[in-house]
């Protein structure tokens, strides 16, 4: 018994000690020298890991008396998140170091904060839902304010130590409530009793639970620390939080309605409509203002995250298929927007003002054609895949007669264009202005391209994602 | 050639490929390779394109020379033609090489330019040859990327303001088509085109907001279609975004943009909202036909009074689009034979006359009609050439022009003679407002000291307009080579249409 459940846990157990062994290792050896040696072992076994799980088994297993779950739902967020972390690591590196805060412990939280995701995408229970998502976060606090001289980034991860408090609790009261009002922590247990016919207190205590969860994929109205949080950390730190926690978070998500509260569509479907339409709406009209890049993409992701949660509240398998095509989707845009933001530098300095982006093409044009592509993908105009993201959630919520809501998508989805648009237009219409520096940063290259050339000829087949998305869809609503 | 038409589409492509990878540097021979490469691939896929056209039996109202494969999404990747779409290929392809040649004097980022003409008739062929909503979508939507970029890089002054404008007004019109077409997909089951022909949508009145929708599904799923339609078409009161995009956009992107782009709403109409919603096309249009002789007799008006060659003959494209969606929403044989000519010789004259402004724009740079007069003295080629084509626009009989207005007008008089009485008037108002454009550019003496040194055209710009001339002129006097071609498919859709009416009539009084 006990070791069939390791054997189910076991990429996170070998994640674990594979960070604890780099821990002690780096500690009492070479301290911050060997910050790039464990960068890129770190995503190397980020990527080894994730091979094994994707090539890994099928079926569903359960571990730890139904705590731990490893369906295909969960091995499809797993790669993901593995994955986005492995990018984001390595396209870090040379920006850390050239800073001169390239430091052992960057790449060990990046682990650590991956395990907890892993676990909350596996979650099966409360109390794992809580020890994953708290994992994650903690990490998460430290590598917002990991520039410690910087008072921004000080103040980002403050910032988002107390918002994120205040969201763990009420996360935590509405867990209590659930379990008081249905006798259980386990999503299994609690999905028996939550048929029908809800208890009073069973209802707050999910209106609560998705509280927490949508302070965590920064929807509206619990977005406020998103701008704040993005603009202040350092970039490789916007780029990890705008990728692989918010793909964790949305799975999880997934996961805790359709697992605990699969009973009860009706009762969350509403909350999650009422939640995307702001989200969408909030992203798209605020971004327009954005001078600063990094609270752009801020006001991008609480946009994005809208559209995604509309494939959820949907509230049926294809609303889920939708919604994960969705957040792959987004999490390869935001790579490579991100590789190039971190590349966007004047005199040595990181630059965020778009206006920097001034005739850009003059200077780079494969990176501003890439960065073009990504763009228009961003605001969902075909060819681009990121149409076709768009187009999957807008099917899902107008199959399941969420028109409205569809409507509404649509329309923020033109506003949002707006700022997109305005970054191609400072690129390839602007006025001159001291070009950016050109930086040698291959690995951020590589990946930007990458994403843009994922965005084009993606649209063949999706490289299969699809599919992916709708075993995992499948597994997670029976 | 099983696959003719994925290779015309994406030939252009390929082209615009082999630019971007393997042309390097921005020199002189650069730049003439670049522009000889783009004109050598547009006259191939003119070529071959011909392939369609003789292969193309008018008889058989279907699609023909399908191609179908399965996508991603429960979506398919399918092409084909009709009657109706294959003369929209044949002007794409026919009309690019001149654009292209046209741009033969642009000297800065050449390559580029030439990459996203090259990338917009791949999209403008993929437009009327999908056979696929969402595959249609795709391609009506891209081409606001590379039309974007021509304006806002290459454009005028206040090219940005006319770049967003363009952008965000065609989007908006279009993402509400997006959505009725997903409804249409929940509904049907599928987004082939040549089987949502067949389906029937539900023409029940529903409640929408405590609103009463008289031809509920239908009439909804019409009018998001129409929103994008009526933006691209452009129809009134949506048409603002053209004048700008006209004005500030280059020579090439004006003539691409009159020519073939503005053609799409119409063909929008005839592949979707005719046919696929006929209950609501019935029930609003009269609405339509309403708005499009506002268009013609506003258009008209304001055009007169326009100082600026391109705004005038932008507002002139409006009035002259008038007539096709009023000659589409009569629902007659003569009607729709009328606005496809219409399109058709539209898609000639216009873009010749946005030539005609590029060729003075090119030595003058200024468009103020006022910075010019008397040009025949120093020009008597140009102003051979500009009066045709002002004959033309105006529907001299012997010209294209004619056969459209005439065929439109017939069409709208058999449908509602009041209409019909407002558009007859749009006829002395075109004529005054083209000729008094051609008497202050051309007549007159030769006041002006700029004007003085000003050269005729060249043997390039002469044989540019060519064969825009010989198109005018044969469709003029022997329309049946565009009439034969529709006539049946025509046919067919104005059958359908009637009687897909009291059915669903009889069904919904039961």
């Amino acid at each position: 018994m006990t070791s069939n459940d390791f054997s189910i846990v076991l990429p996170e157990v070998l994640l674990a000690i594979y960070g604890m062994a780099a821990l002690l290792f780096a500690v009492y050896t070479g301290k911050d020298k060997l910050a790039g040696v464990i960068t890129w072992l770190t995503a190397a076994v980020f990527v080894i890991i994730a091979l094994m799980i994707g090539l890994g088994g099928e079926g569903a297993n359960t571990a730890f008396g139904g705590m731990f779950i490893d369906d295909a739902f969960s091995r499809f967020g797993k790669v993901g998140i593995l994955l986005a972390g492995a990018a984001v690591l390595v396209m870090s590196y040379d920006f850390l170091e050239k800073r001169g805060f390239a430091k052992f412990e960057y790449p060990i939280l990046v682990l650590f904060s991956t395990i907890g995701m892993m676990v909350m995408v596996s979650a099966g229970d409360l109390m794992a839902l809580y020890l994953g998502l708290e994992l994650m976060s903690l990490a998460l606090y430290v590598i917002a304010s990991f520039r410690r001289d910087s008072v921004k980034s000080t103040e980002a991860g403050l910032k988002y130590f107390v918002l994120g408090s205040l969201s763990s609790g009420l996360l935590l009261y509405g867990s209590s409530l659930v379990y008081g009002f249905s006798g259980t922590t386990s999503f299994a247990g609690i999905i028996s009793v939550v048929q029908n016919e809800v208890p009073v207190g069973v209802l707050f205590g999910l209106v609560f639970v998705m509280t927490g969860l949508a302070f965590k994929v920064s929807a509206v109205p619990f977005h406020m620390w998103t701008p704040d949080v993005y603009e202040g950390a350092p970039t490789p730190t916007t780029a990890f939080f705008a990728t692989a926690p918010k793909l964790a978070a949305m799975g999880l998500f997934a996961r805790v309605l359709h697992d605990a509260f699969g009973g009860i569509v009706g009762d969350w479907q509403q909350v999650l409509a009422v939640i995307a339409v702001a989200s969408m709406f909030l992203g798209a009209v605020a971004g327009i203002g954005q001078k600063n890049i990094k609270r752009l993409m801020a006001y991008s992701s609480i946009s994005h995250m809208g559209f995604a949660l509309m494939g959820l509240a949907a509230g049926n398998a294809q609303g889920v298929q939708s919604a994960l095509i969705y957040m792959a989707i987004y999490v390869a845009m935001n790579i490579g927007t991100f590789a190039f933001i971190m590349t966007m530098e004047r005199d040595g300095k990181p630059v965020t003002d778009i206006s920097a982006l001034n005739l850009y093409w003059r200077n780079s044009p494969t990176k501003a054609l890439a960065l073009l592509v990504l763009m228009f993908s961003l605001a969902g105009v075909p060819p681009m895949l990121g149409f076709f993201g768009k187009l999957a959630v807008l099917q899902a919520a107008w199959g399941a007669g969420l028109v409205y809501l569809a409507v509404f998508g649509v329309i923020a989805s033109v506003i949002g264009a707006f700022y997109y648009l305005r970054i191609v237009y400072y690129m390839y219409f602007g006025t001159e202005t001291d070009p950016l520096d050109q930086v040698s940063n291959p690995v951020a290259y590589v990946l930007l391209i990458a994403s843009a050339l994922i965005m084009l000829v993606g649209i063949v087949n999706m490289f299969g994602v699809e599919g992916m998305a709708a075993l995992a869809a499948d597994a997670l609503v029976k | 050639m099983d696959n003719v038409l994925t290779f015309v589409t994406f030939l252009p492509t390929v082209a615009a490929l082999v630019l971007a990878l393997f042309l390097r540097g921005d020199d002189k021979v650069a730049q003439l390779n670049a522009k000889r490469l783009a004109l050598f691939a547009t006259v191939i896929t003119f070529v071959i394109s011909l392939f369609i056209l003789f292969g193309f039996d008018p008889e058989d109202t279907g699609f023909q020379m399908v191609e179908e494969a399965d996508w991603i999404m429960g979506l398919k990747y399918k092409m084909g033609v009709d009657g109706i779409s294959v003369l929209f290929v044949m002007l794409t392809t026919a009309l690019m090489p001149l654009v292209i040649w046209s741009a033969w004097d642009v000297n800065t980022r050449v390559k580029e330019y030439m990459i996203a003409f090259l990338l917009l008739e791949t999209l403008m062929l993929g437009v009327f040859t999908a056979l696929d909503l969402v595959l249609f979508y795709l391609f009506f939507e891209a081409g606001l990327i590379p039309m974007f970029l021509i304006i806002g890089i290459w454009g005028g002054k206040n090219r940005i303001y006319a770049a967003f404008k363009f952008f965000l007004y065609t989007f908006l019109g279009s993402v509400l088509m997006l959505v009725a077409m997903i409804a249409m997909y929940v509904d049907a089951g599928t987004t082939d085109i040549a089987q949502l022909l067949t389906h029937e949508f539900s023409s029940e009145t529903i409640q929408v907001l405590g609103f009463n929708i008289i031809g509920g599904f239908q009439t909804l799923a019409f009018l998001a279609f129409f929103a994008s339609f009526a933006v691209k078409m452009p129809m009134w009161p949506v048409h603002t975004w053209l004048p700008d995009a006209h004005v500030q956009a280059p020579t090439a992107g004006s003539v691409v943009l009159a020519a073939i782009l503005l053609k799409m709403g119409g063909y929008g109409f005839l592949r979707f909202s005719l046919p696929m919603f006929p209950v609501a096309s019935d029930h609003l249009a009269n609405f339509v036909l309403w708005l499009s002789v506002i268009a013609i007799v506003y258009a008209s008006l304001v055009a007169l009074v326009q100082e600026d060659m391109k705004k005038l003959i932008a507002y002139s494209s409006v009035a002259h689009m008038g007539y096709v969606t009023a000659g589409i929403f009569t629902f007659n044989q003569q009607g729709l034979d009328g606005a496809i000519f219409q399109m058709i010789s539209h898609g000639f004259v216009s873009g010749a006359l946005f030539l005609c402004v590029g060729v003075i724009y090119d030595r003058m740079h200024t468009r103020d009609i006022a910075a010019f007069g008397g040009l025949q003295n120093r020009m008597p080629a140009y102003a051979l050439v500009f009066m045709f084509f002002t004959m033309a626009n105006v529907g001299l009989p012997g010209t294209s022009g004619f056969i459209g207005e005439f065929l439109t007008l017939l069409g709208i008089f058999q449908a509602n003679t009041w209409v019909a009485l407002v558009a007859a008037s749009g006829v002395i108002f075109s004529a005054s407002y083209a000729l008094w454009l051609y008497r202050r550019v051309v007549l007159g003496d030769l006041i002006k000291e700029s004007l003085k040194t000003i050269k005729d055209m060249t043997p390039r710009e002469k044989w540019i307009f060519a064969p825009l001339v010989v198109m005018t002129l044969l469709l003029g006097v022997y329309p049946s080579l565009v009439l034969d071609l529709i006539g049946p498919s025509v046919t067919a859709l104005v059958e359908n249409y009637h009687a897909a009416l009291p059915m669903v009539a009889d069904v919904a009084t039961h």
